[in-house]
């Protein structure tokens, strides 16, 4: 028979609770079981109101993400062998500084707000005619930018930065990853509409470097780096403006035209 | 005679049909506290109070000099002090604190890319070392020559 560890789970009905309780729940550890596999067994057997998300169970979809033993995790992506010495208990909760939904199930609409904000698509000023044919990348191209297009939108990292849980407009890590996923990409022209909610007090300038969304982050995308890249590219074309003022007219202007 | 129905008055949680209750948990005051990297990060936040202290000790280092050698020999028996080794030594271990941790996260901030690749983390952060060196062997120079 497998060991069993003690899963504390908070428990929380929006029609009964104030505020979550926790619940303990023994589910046997398997050598290749992982975090989201005992909560499908407490879900089939033990207790079937347990309310959680999850879909792809490989770390594709990013739905499963939660607080094990403290850390942001993606749940189908966290053995529980990991743990079984941890005395037994392993302790997962719902994603920090989200509100909760329901048990483990977290709102997510403010970041999904967020992400609109920031134009996560390719933005032309001018469509060139069908007959050019598509936009060809060399792999130099494709590999600025395809770093941050790894991102599943899981929210991990917005869990792990507390920036967003003490200032709850900061545009947050993943959302200035994408933007910049799309600002890095050759073909696209929307750096110059990204730029007024990045290169905002709220945007950019709230990332204070704690690092913590690029660690925890399980595709590698490294948030932190992009924007504290971005902070380096916006001080510079500050510094810019004022050596060129006439060429940074023109290209306004020109956005402008565009955008009627 | 039919009794309208009456509401029940049975206290509940505040609840709106299709429109859950979140439940928002506050940030603790303390949320630095339990985490090792966050703790990190306060402290080298906090770093800069002390790259601060050391700044204005030598700026008032620099007023005795200017008042002469008297003045600068009683500033001098006061670096002497408890008191003043110990501002010193915890601003020097913050003031170190603050390189290391800075230097290396500069790898971070900046994506330098030769022939397309992006150079290695060490390649960014070693020369900022590399630099740190040669100023504290110049400054050691000038003091003990």
């Amino acid at each position: 028979m497998a060991d069993k560890i003690v899963l504390e789970i908070p428990r929380y009905s929006p029609e009964r609770d104030v505020k979550p309780h926790f619940e303990e729940f023994e589910v046997p550890v398997h050598k290749e079981w992982v975090v989201l596999d005992a909560l499908n067994y407490i879900k089939d057997q033990v207790d079937g109101s347990l309310t959680y998300r999850w879909s792809c169970r490989m770390g594709i979809c990013g739905s499963c993400g939660m607080m094990v033993d403290g850390e942001p995790k993606l749940s189908c992506a966290t053995f529980l062998s990991s743990y079984s010495r941890n005395g037994n208990k392993l302790r997962v909760e719902p994603l920090r500084y989200f509100p909760i939904i329901r048990d483990l199930v977290t709102e997510l609409s403010d970041f999904l707000v967020k992400l609109k904000a920031v134009k996560p698509w390719l933005i032309r000023q001018e469509e060139p005619p069908l007959s050019e044919g598509e936009f060809l990348q060399t792999p130099e191209q494709l590999e600025q930018y395809k770093q941050y297009s790894m991102c599943i939108n899981c929210t991990l990292c917005y869990a792990a930065c507390p920036v967003v849980g003490l200032d709850p407009v900061f545009v947050g890590p993943a959302a200035i990853a994408l933007a910049q996923r799309y600002n890095q990409d050759s073909r696209d022209q929307g750096a110059g509409d990204r730029m007024a909610v990045l290169a905002h007090p709220e945007g950019i300038w709230g990332c204070t470097f704690v690092g913590e969304c690029t660690r925890v982050c399980p595709k590698h995308v490294d948030p932190a780096g992009a924007i504290q890249q971005y902070k380096l590219k916006a001080a510079l074309d500050w510094v810019k403006s004022f050596v060129t003022p006439l060429g940074r007219k023109n290209t306004d202007v020109r956005r402008e035209a565009a955008n009627d | 005679m039919f009794a309208v129905k009456q509401p029940t008055t049975k206290v509940l949680p505040l609840y709106q049909e299709f429109h859950p209750r979140w439940y928002r948990p506050r940030v603790s005051v303390y949320w630095w506290l339990g985490q090792w990297q966050y703790l990190k990060f306060i402290l080298r936040e906090i770093s800069s109070v002390f790259v601060a202290v050391f700044v204005v000790i030598t700026l008032l280092q620099l007023r005795a000099l200017r008042a002469g050698p008297e003045a600068y020999a009683r500033f001098q028996h006061w670096l002497q002090s408890p008191i003043a080794l110990a501002i010193n030594g915890i601003s020097l271990f913050f003031v170190l604190f603050h390189t290391i941790t800075w230097f290396n996260l500069a790898p971070r901030a900046m994506a330098v890319r030769f022939r397309g690749k992006r150079l290695p983390e060490i390649l960014i952060a070693a020369p900022n070392y590399v630099v740190w060196a040669l100023v504290s062997a110049g400054v050691t120079w000038l003091v003990l020559r």
